[in-house]
């Protein structure tokens, strides 16, 4: 009797579990972005949700919150710890930034505390030197900087962030160390230091760099990337046509995600719909004119690069 | 005089709509405790998805200049200042509106940031090449040593001791480092859930000018049954026009002082108010009136918080580094509509960016004209018995906490840092350094970490620090400034005892 009932119960569940699929979302949607209003994670937040409440995506407006602090450890460990598991709050997600953090420990979450819906961007991290500097190529940098060790000061918008993962990996493949000198404030701070001298160099966002280069105020030496970005920068070469084994480990997904224990069929549900959102018109149009690189993947994807992030992040950072 | 051309576009039918839209929406938005700035403007920014792109900016432009005038109110009515720019109007802004001068205040508040607004945007038009570079001449030992003098200034700030204002200084600097460290993500003084993510401004600026005088109307309302928590009484505009004029010392301070902290990127807008106004107050020939009502204090930190407006945007659109949080936004705006800031700007988008320039000048005539309308308004209802008064301003300061994050945390720690400073209050301490302290605190911990690193890999710290021309002026100013504050208690304590 007590199975019977124990079953009962179960299928009661399942069945209430499958109502609630397929009535939700019945209202609006938040998307929690642990980076300040106008970060270029807020901003791409912004413009890939902006369709969300059309008829052939989820019906409802996703309304952005931001909880910025500490390299998006705040937000993340809200998210973590606080937040509803209903469906109703879902997070933006920066790889390598949370499994870099998580594996540094002092925070609340890891890459298991979150399961992935799907990804809308790739900001791969460029080198860049003022337009006044000597360097023009890696090479010019490496052999500075082998002359005079510990002295090149480079950088970049933070500790254990796709552009420290970049500078960590081009020390490394280089058998070099230089001065990475972590600003606050994304990666604006990092670009103003190139820009007035204050740094010799620095690591930035692809997307930030290409303007600052439209402007006049920079060059860009290399992309760590596996290839060349076609769309924005054609004539800039990778890490690896430069002689430096740095692969794309650094480049910084972008994409959203649900807490934990947040209903199979609710993650289904918007795993399916949500590709096709970032998919549309209207938002691929906005991307392209702010210079964000839109980089789909589907929930599959992304937790193969999840794991895989997670493996190599964990060997990389074992010996800081 | 290009600019002069673009006026054209700015004087069409929707585009008129559209600034006053921002205007209004800024003045409100800006008047609501725990709506700053540059959350405002990162609400509108949707809206201008659906526009062209200069209808866009100028919406934006029109609600970031009346937003930070806005904040005016708030902090003169309630004591609530509506963001950190608008802290030093509430030193003398609200204790003239306790006097039953509300419309006073509020009417030189408007006057003062219309004049400061109009110079910091025309600095904008005229000088932003040359702006730019002085921006790009503050790196990490600039930006320390300027916070540095930030802190200096704490001691003289709304208190009469110097004593107790460096102490309530330095309990802002500590409660600064609480949360994770921003650069290294070490967990400082966390104690609670709530204090995970440090103390935010916004919350902390609330709890600790608005539940102390929360706390007293509770306890003043149970004593006797008093009204007039402010009372407003009519005032002749001209007289205000005509005291703006008697004080153009206090004018010309505030503008300056604005025009130059707003460019420096990374301070921003958030200090240019209580800067102008400890300045102006060391010059003042009556330097004892500030705090009790002045109206050069008024006129001080209006003209120095709106001046700031025009020149915080020199970095944005000259070398597309966004200044200021706000600033931030407006570069989401822009790159929304594929307009990219930088050198070439106004020779390739100047169809945009003179209109967006123009607009915040036309926007600051509409935002004083709104201003002193809703200075007239107030005359009406702030007709309130303190038993009303005193759950209202609670309401406003738990949701303005709340809607920062849309967390719980936030409130509790308004609510405690409140508490605390009701009991600071009566010792004799104030909020304003308090605040100063936390807000500066990151800043010169941050430019200092940074500047040590760079000064390790070249050419040591001592050089780093003490070389070059602007770090010795900065250095000498702060030299200075504690002298004066200590020649100035010296000359009070030996005033006091000469007395008795």
């Amino acid at each position: 009797m007590k199975h019977i009932l124990a079953g009962l119960v179960i299928a009661m569940a399942a069945l209430v579990g499958t109502v609630q699929a397929d009535e939700y979302p019945e209202r609006p949607i938040m998307l929690m972005v642990s980076y300040g209003a106008g970060g270029a994670t807020d901003f791409q937040a912004r413009i890939v949700t902006m369709t969300a409440g059309n008829e052939d995506a989820l019906g409802v407006p996703i309304a952005i919150i931001n909880k910025p602090g500490a390299g998006g450890r705040v937000g993340w460990n809200w998210f973590a710890t606080e937040a509803d598991a209903d469906g109703y709050t879902l997070a933006a997600y920066n790889i390598p930034h949370f499994i870099a953090q998580s594996i540094k420990g002092g925070v609340e979450y890891s890459k298991d505390s979150f399961e992935p819906i799907a990804n809308w961007g790739a900001d791969p991290a460029v080198f860049i030197v003022g337009t006044e500097s000597p360097f023009n190529s890696m090479a010019d940098v490496i052999a500075w900087a082998e002359a005079n060790p510990g002295k090149l000061t480079f950088s970049g918008a933070g500790l254990f962030v796709g552009h420290h993962i970049a500078a960590l990996q081009i020390e490394k493949a280089a058998g070099v160390t230089m001065q990475y000198v972590p600003t606050k404030g994304g990666g604006a701070a990092a670009m103003k230091a190139v820009i007035a001298g204050d740094v010799m160099a620095g690591i930035n966002n692809l997307s930030d760099a290409y303007r600052a280069r439209e402007a006049g105020n920079v060059k860009i030496l290399a992309v760590a990337d596996i290839q060349r970005n076609e769309e924005f920068l054609p004539d800039v070469p990778t890490m690896m046509e430069e002689g430096l084994d740095v692969d794309n480990s650094s480049v910084n997904f972008r994409g959203i995600m649900v807490p934990k224990g947040t209903p199979d069929a609710i993650i289904e549900k918007l795993a399916a719909i949500v590709p096709g959102m970032f998919m549309n018109s209207r938002v691929l149009g906005k991307m392209a004119a702010g210079g964000s690189p839109v980089h789909v993947m589907n929930r599959e994807e992304v937790l193969a690069m999840w794991e895989e992030r997670d493996a190599y992040l964990r060997e990389l950072l074992k010996d800081l | 005089m290009e600019f002069l051309t673009y006026f054209a576009d700015v004087f069409t039918v929707p585009a008129m709509l559209l600034l006053v839209g921002g205007t209004v929406g800024g003045l409100i938005l800006g008047a609501t405790p725990g709506l700053s700035p540059t959350m405002a403007v990162a609400l509108l920014i949707p809206f201008t998805f659906q526009l062209e792109a200069v209808h866009g900016l100028i919406l934006l432009g029109a609600a970031y200049t009346s937003t930070v005038a806005g904040g005016a109110v708030s902090a003169i009515l309630l004591k609530i200042p509506g963001a950190p720019a608008n802290i030093a109007t509430t030193l003398d802004g609200h204790e003239m509106a306790r006097r039953g001068q509300g419309a006073r205040a509020l009417q030189l508040a408007f006057l003062a940031s219309l004049v400061g607004g109009l110079i910091g945007v025309a600095l904008l038009i005229f000088l932003t090449p040359v702006l730019a570079e002085w921006a790009l001449a503050f790196g990490p030992s600039q930006l320390f040593w300027l916070a540095i003098l930030g802190v200096t200034i704490i001691g003289s700030l709304g208190t009469s001791s110097v004593v107790k204002g460096l102490l309530s200084g330095s309990i802002g600097l500590w409660l600064a480092t609480v949360g994770f460290d921003d650069i290294l993500g070490v967990q400082r003084f966390v104690f609670h859930s709530s204090l995970s993510g440090g103390i935010s401004i916004v919350p902390a600026l609330i709890g600790l000018f608005a539940i102390p005088q929360v706390i007293a109307m509770f306890a003043e309302g149970r004593r006797r049954s008093s009204i007039e928590a402010i009372s407003v009484e009519k005032h002749p505009l001209s007289r205000a026009v005509r005291e703006l004029l008697s004080k153009l010392r206090a004018v010309a301070i505030g503008t300056v002082s604005g025009s130059i902290i707003g460019l420096i990127p990374g301070i921003g807008g958030q200090i240019a108010g209580l800067v102008a106004y400890d300045q102006a107050r060391k010059v003042s020939p009556d330097r004892e009136k500030f705090g009790t009502g002045h109206s050069e204090g008024i006129i001080a930190a209006e003209s120095a918080n709106n001046a700031m407006v025009g020149p915080s945007l020199v970095p944005l659109l000259t070398l597309s580094i966004p200044g200021s949080p706000t600033a931030a936004v407006l570069l989401g705006g822009l790159l929304i509509h594929g307009i990219f800031p930088g050198t070439d700007l106004f020779d390739n988008h100047p169809d945009v960016a003179w209109p967006f320039i123009n607009s915040m000048l036309i926007g600051q005539i509409l935002m004083c004209v709104f201003g002193l309308y809703v200075a007239s308004l107030a005359a009406r209802v702030a007709l309130v018995p303190k038993s009303v008064m005193a759950p209202i301003v609670l309401g406003l300061a738990v949701f303005g906490s709340y809607s920062v994050q849309h967390s719980m945390g936030d409130v509790y720690v308004m609510a405690a840092l409140g508490t605390m400073m009701y009991f600071l209050e009566r010792f004799g301490f104030s909020a304003a350094p308090l605040v100063l302290g936390l807000i500066l605190g990151p800043i010169a911990e941050s430019s200092f970490i940074q500047g040590s690193l760079i000064a390790e890999a070249t050419v040591g710290p001592f050089a780093y620090f003490f070389g070059g021309a602007l770090n010795i002026l900065l250095v000498a100013i702060v030299v200075t400034s504690v002298g004066y504050s200590l020649y100035a208690e010296l000359r009070s304590r030996r005033a006091a005892r000469d007395a008795s």
